[in-house]
C-alpha cells in the first residue's frame, strides 16, 4: 500500500465514528420526517399507515393547532430575547471596570448558567405555588389561581423563568463583547469631549452590534427550541395552549396522541425555522467578514 | 395619551402589594435614585470626595443587581432549611433560625437523588468523554491528513449543526426502541438503557469544528519535523497535535459537560425505569409532591444544582471561552 492509500484510509478511519453516529440520529431521523409526513397515522397501531401525499401537510399548517403555536412560541421569543439581551447588557457594563472584587460580582451575574432548565423550574415553580409560593403572597393575589394556570400570565410567566435562567450565558455572551471594544477608541473618544454615555452610545453599541446581532439569533434559536420549562411547568396547558409551543407541540403529537405524521409535519416546521435562523446569521457573519478586509 | 395611563396602572399593582414586599419595592426604588444622585455628582464635582462617591455608587448598583439575581437560589436554600409549615407562614421566613438539615438526607435517600445524581454523572461523562474522542480524531482528518471527499465530508459534518435535536428525536426514539431487537446492541442502547441515554450524542458537529480550528492554528512545520523524528500520526496526535490544543479541548469537553448535565428531553422520553433517572427528570418527579414535603424539593433542587456550581466557580475561564466560542468565529 502506497503512503498516499494509507493516509486516506487512516483518515476514513477517523471520521467514521462520528459519521455512523449521524447517520444514524441525525440524518436518518430528518430524512424519515418527510416519510412520516406524507403518510396518515392510523388511528389504532396495527393498522397500515395511508400514504397522503400532501395532504396531510397542508392539514396540520392550516390547523388552529398549529398556527397557535407558532403564535405563541413567536410571543414567547419576543418576551425572552429583547430583554434578556438588555439585562444582560446591563450586568455586563456594570460589571466591566476594574474595581477590587469585581470577579466575585461577574461570578454572581453568570450564575445562572449553572441552573438547568429542571433546577430553574422547580425555583420558579414553587415562587409561582399558589399556596407557598411568594408571588401571589407579594402582587396581592392571595386566593387567586398560581400565574402558571392563569391564561393571562402563563406565557409571561414560563418567559420570566426563561429570562433568569438564561441571564448568565447573556451576561458572559455580552462581557466578551464589551471585552474585545478596544479601549484606545473609548480613550480617543474621552479625550474628544465624549461623556460616558455617548461613548456606550456611538462607540460601544456599534462595535458590539455583531455580539448582539449573534445573541439575537442565538436567543430565538433556543427561543423555538425550548421544551423544558413549558412541560415542567405548564404542560403546554393552561386551556386553549396558551404556552403550547412548537417543540412543546410535537411532543404530544408524538407521545400524548400518537400521531407521528402530524409530529413529523410539526418537526419539518422547526427544522425551517431554525435553518432561516441560522442562514440570516451566517449570511450576516459573512458580511461583517468581507467588510472588514 | 397611554404613557401617562402606566401611573395609575403602577400605583394599583403596588396598593395591591403586601406591605413588606411594597416596602422591599419602595426600597430598592429610592437605592436606585440614590445612586443616580451619586452618579451625578461624581461627575460634576471634582475631588477625592466625589471619586469615593463614584466607588461607593458602583459598589451599590452590583451590589443591588446581584441580591436581585441571586434571591431566588438564596430562597430556595432557605426553603430547603425549614419545616413544611414555616415555609407556608405569612409574613415569610427570610432568614431559617431553626434550620433542619435533615431534608437533605431525606432528598438524597428517600428521594432517590443519591440514585439520579450518579445516572446524571455517569451519562453526562460518558457523553463527553465519547464526544472529545471522536471530535478529536476527525478533527485530526480534516486537519493533518489528505483523502478523497474530504471537504464533503467536512460539509457533511457542519449541516449537523443545523438539523436540532429536536428535529430528530421522534424517530430517534422508534431507534432505539429497534435496537432492543438486536442481541447486543439491544442491552448495550437500547430503550431504558444507559446507552439508550448516551449514544446519540457521541459525535458533535460542533466539537470537531472548533478542534479543528485549533489543529490548523498550530504551525505547519510542527507535522514534517515530527514525521522527520519518526513519529507516526496516531504518535503526532497523542503527543503532539492534542497537548497542544488543549484549551480548545477543555473548552469543547466543558461545553459539552453542561449540555449533557441538562439534558432534559431525550432522557424524559427514552427511560421509563426510575433507576435510568438522571437528575432533571428526578427534579421533575420531586416537584410533584404533596406542599408538606416541599423542603425536601428545595433540598433536592440545592443538591442537583450544586455540581454545575461548582464546575462554574472553578472553571469560569474555560467555561467563559466554550460558551463564546461560536460568538467569535461566527
Amino acid at each position: 500500500m502506497s503512503r498516499r492509500t494509507r493516509e486516506a484510509l487512516l483518515g476514513y478511519a477517523l471520521v467514521l465514528p462520528s459519521l455512523l453516529i449521524f447517520g444514524t440520529f441525525v440524518f436518518y431521523p430528518f430524512f424519515k420526517n418527510f416519510v412520516l409526513a406524507t403518510q396518515k397515522t392510523p388511528p389504532f397501531p396495527n393498522l397500515p399507515k395511508r400514504y397522503v401525499g400532501f395532504d396531510q401537510i397542508r392539514e396540520v399548517v392550516g390547523s388552529w393547532e398549529f398556527s397557535n403555536s407558532i403564535k405563541v412560541t413567536l410571543i414567547f421569543a419576543a418576551l425572552t430575547v429583547p430583554i434578556g439581551i438588555v439585562l444582560g447588557l446591563l450586568l455586563a457594563t456594570l460589571a466591566h471596570q476594574r474595581l477590587a472584587g469585581i470577579t466575585i460580582y461577574r461570578t454572581v451575574f453568570s450564575s445562572t448558567v449553572a441552573t438547568s432548565v429542571a433546577v430553574s423550574s422547580v425555583i420558579f415553580f414553587t415562587f409561582l405555588n399558589p399556596q407557598i409560593g411568594l408571588v401571589n403572597y407579594w402582587f396581592g393575589r392571595t386566593g387567586a389561581l398560581s400565574p402558571l394556570d392563569d391564561p393571562k400570565w402563563a406565557l409571561a410567566a414560563v418567559a420570566g423563568v426563561t429570562i433568569w435562567q438564561n441571564l448568565g450565558l447573556s451576561f458572559i455572551l455580552m462581557s466578551s463583547g464589551l471585552q474585545a471594544v478596544p479601549d484606545e477608541l473609548l480613550e480617543a473618544a474621552r479625550v474628544d469631549g465624549a461623556g460616558s454615555w455617548s461613548r456606550f452610545r456611538n462607540v460601544t453599541i456599534p462595535l458590539l452590534s455583531p455580539t448582539l446581532f449573534f445573541a439575537a439569533v442565538i436567543g430565538g434559536i433556543m427561543a423555538f427550541q425550548s421544551f423544558g420549562q413549558i412541560d415542567f411547568l405548564t404542560e403546554g396547558g393552561p386551556p386553549r395552549d396558551r404556552t403550547n409551543v412548537l417543540v412543546y407541540a410535537i411532543y404530544r403529537a408524538t407521545f400524548k396522541q400518537s400521531n407521528e405524521g402530524k409530529a413529523a409535519v410539526l418537526a419539518i416546521a422547526l427544522f425551517v425555522i431554525t435553518l432561516v435562523l441560522t442562514l440570516v446569521q451566517m449570511r450576516f457573519v459573512e458580511r461583517r467578514v468581507t467588510y472588514e478586509r | 395619551m397611554s404613557g401617562l395611563a402606566v401611573l395609575p396602572g403602577l400605583g394599583l399593582v403596588l396598593a395591591q402589594m403586601t406591605p413588606g414586599f411594597r416596602r422591599f419595592v419602595i426600597l430598592v426604588v429610592v437605592l436606585l435614585g440614590v445612586s443616580v444622585v451619586l452618579t451625578v455628582v461624581s461627575r460634576v464635582k471634582q475631588g477625592p470626595l466625589a471619586h469615593r462617591a463614584g466607588i461607593l455608587n458602583r459598589y451599590l448598583l452590583l451590589s443591588l443587581l446581584s441580591l436581585i439575581v441571586l434571591f431566588p437560589i438564596y430562597m430556595t436554600v432557605v426553603n430547603s432549611l425549614l419545616a413544611p409549615d414555616v415555609i407556608a407562614r405569612r409574613p415569610p421566613t427570610l432568614f431559617p433560625t431553626d434550620p433542619t438539615w435533615n431534608t437533605y438526607r431525606e432528598a438524597w435517600t428517600d428521594g432517590h437523588l443519591n440514585r439520579y445524581v450518579f445516572n446524571s454523572f455517569l451519562v453526562t461523562l460518558l457523553i463527553v468523554a465519547g464526544q472529545v474522542i471522536t471530535s478529536v480524531f476527525a478533527a485530526y482528518a480534516f486537519a493533518f491528513l489528505e483523502f478523497p471527499l474530504k471537504r464533503t465530508i467536512f460539509v457533511v459534518f457542519l449541516t449537523t449543526m443545523m438539523v436540532p435535536f429536536e428535529v430528530t428525536f421522534l424517530t430517534n426514539v422508534k431507534t432505539v426502541s429497534a435496537f432492543r431487537d438486536i442481541p447486543v446492541l439491544g442491552s448495550i442502547a437500547g430503550y431504558d438503557s444507559y446507552g439508550a441515554l448516551v449514544v446519540p450524542f457521541l459525535a458533535t458537529g460542533f466539537g470537531a469544528f472548533l478542534i479543528r480550528q485549533s489543529f490548523m492554528s498550530l504551525p505547519k512545520d510542527l507535522r514534517d519535523a515530527a514525521a522527520l523524528d519518526g513519529y507516526g500520526h496516531w504518535r503526532f496526535m497523542t503527543r503532539v497535535a492534542v497537548p497542544l490544543a488543549r484549551p480548545a479541548i477543555a473548552a469543547m469537553a466543558l461545553f459539552s459537560f453542561f449540555g449533557a448535565w441538562n439534558q432534559y428531553l431525550w432522557p424524559l422520553v427514552v427511560t421509563k425505569d426510575d433507576r435510568l433517572r438522571t437528575v432533571q427528570i428526578g427534579l421533575r418527579q420531586l416537584s410533584r409532591v404533596s406542599i408538606d414535603k416541599f423542603n425536601v424539593t428545595f433540598a433536592g433542587t440545592v443538591l442537583a444544582a450544586l455540581p454545575l456550581f461548582v464546575l462554574l466557580v472553578v472553571f469560569q475561564k474555560q467555561l467563559v471561552r466554550g460558551l463564546t466560542a461560536g460568538a467569535v468565529k461566527g
